[in-house]
């Protein structure tokens, strides 16, 4: 990781960087920005003692009215445009950032409405975020409306070989006539077609569950976003993964929501259901809702 | 929200990832990140689930074999996709049908020149090994044994790139 040559990346970025932006001074202490995590509505500035954030800095509020950026100092060293362009490929540098970044979010999101910005949002300094904060008012008060009271479940879906073995069974084997003057070769080929039809007819069984599973779910959230399921030689995971998918919930719905995962898991054989959370609103910021570079 | 704060250092790095890397208000910051680049990472990390640790345990290191990284590495990963993706399954029939073979031109040598008899219900088995016996004898189980050295090494290869 540490020890990745300089020169790859090298070749995979000067064409994909951005054309030289007009270089921002660097006002304030020399060598240092400030890291936006989210902002929050009418969040207890005690909520924030003790959080740190990237680099184990103390995480401090910046208000304007009440809306609270939640932020940090950062080193440019670190955090700068060519440094960071270079650590984000890092995969340790990458990991250590999402997990101080989410950490803070989530605090904040415990204790009221916050809307989480995207990873590695970086100002000049204190005056800046104030400035974004009284600037874009209108689209965090948008934002935070929607998901005010809410929270974000993860539910991971696993279809293990009993869920296929439990498949209805496809259409009987066929009879002798495909054997005919077959050998070992063909007889192979012939119990491999065999096992890829079954195969097939299961996994569609399966997907048609994943669905209804879904819809299940679904019917007791406000809103989803469906991931595409995680790689399961990285993950470890046993199974198939069939469903990753973000449910947007009101807290009163927690509870409920939480007990028909566990009904469904315990009602399908060979299905186990996995859920994750309260996570903040991540999957329900909507993406499109992006502001025109700063003045 | 009842229960405890989920926390960064308990969160399932995949799941944290595909939350946080594209997601979030974009704002313009006054550092500029190509966001773009984050989204190309963001596509790699979808197949990230495990901590780094267990990656690297598991032996993936794409960093540093990443096509978009490092050239080099682009051809090699071209191989081992086409590897992987296919050659499991053919080579396993291949060394089926081999063995098929083998065990035909082992009854075509045993019946002597007479071979239109021995092996009726497969012809292409039988015009081959009729045309040279001896000596398709001797290649066709040194080439299985060749085979099953390529599976081998294939084997372990696979393992060391986490497949």
């Amino acid at each position: 990781m540490t020890d990745l040559p300089v020169g790859a990346h090298g070749d995979a970025h000067s064409d994909a960087a951005a054309p030289a932006a007009p270089r921002p001074p660097q006002g304030g202490s020399q060598g240092e920005a400030v890291y936006l995590y989210g902002v929050a509505r009418g969040l207890d500035p005690a909520a924030l003692d003790q959080v740190t954030g990237v680099g184990g800095a103390p995480v401090r509020p910046i208000t304007a009215g009440d809306l609270t950026a939640l932020v940090s100092t950062v080193e440019l060293a670190h955090y700068g445009e060519q440094a960071l362009r270079a650590n984000l490929e890092d995969l340790e540098f990458l990991e250590a950032t999402a997990r101080a970044h989410h950490d803070v979010v989530d605090r904040a999101a415990h204790a009221a409405a916050t809307a989480p910005v995207r990873i590695a949002t970086i100002y000049r300094d204190d005056q800046r975020v104030e400035e974004i904060l009284t600037r874009q008012r209108e689209q965090f008060t948008r934002v935070l409306d929607r998901v005010a009271g809410r929270s974000e479940w993860g539910v991971k879906v696993h279809a293990h070989p009993e869920a296929y073995e439990a498949a209805p069974d496809p259409a009987a084997p066929d009879g002798g006539e495909q054997r005919a003057g077959g050998g070992a070769g063909t007889a192979y080929l012939h119990r491999r077609q065999q096992q890829r039809r079954q195969h097939q007819n299961a996994a569609r069984h399966i997907a048609e569950q994943a669905q209804a599973i879904h819809a299940e779910l679904a019917d007791h959230a406000v809103a989803t976003r469906q991931h595409p399921p995680q790689d399961p030689r990285l993950s470890g995971h046993q199974g198939t993964q069939i469903l990753n998918v973000a449910y947007l919930l009101d807290d009163e719905q927690a509870d409920g929501f939480a007990a028909v995962a566990h009904t469904i898991g315990e009602r399908l054989p060979g299905i186990t259901v996995e859920v994750t959370g309260p996570w903040p609103p991540y999957s329900f910021i909507d993406t499109a809702e992006t502001t025109p570079a700063d003045a | 929200m009842a229960g405890p704060p989920q926390g960064g250092g308990g969160a399932n790095l995949a799941d944290l990832l595909e939350r946080i890397l594209d997601k979030g208000i974009v704002i313009v910051g006054d550092i500029r990140v190509n966001l773009l680049d984050i989204e190309l990472l963001t596509i790699k990390l979808r197949l990230l689930v495990a901590s780094v640790d267990r990656a690297k345990e598991m032996g993936i290191d794409w960093w540093e074999h990443d096509p978009s990284l490092s050239s080099g590495a682009r051809a090699k990963q071209q191989a081992l996709d086409d590897e992987e993706n296919g050659t499991a399954a053919l080579r396993e029939e291949n060394r089926l049908l081999r063995e098929r073979l083998a065990a035909l031109e082992s009854r075509v040598l045993e019946s002597g020149d007479d071979t239109a008899d021995g092996a009726a219900d497969d012809d292409e088995a039988d015009n081959k090994a009729g045309s040279a016996p001896a000596a398709k004898r001797t290649t066709t189980r040194r080439s299985t044994a060749a085979k099953r050295g390529t599976g081998g090494t294939s084997t372990s290869k696979k393992r060391s790139t986490g497949d």
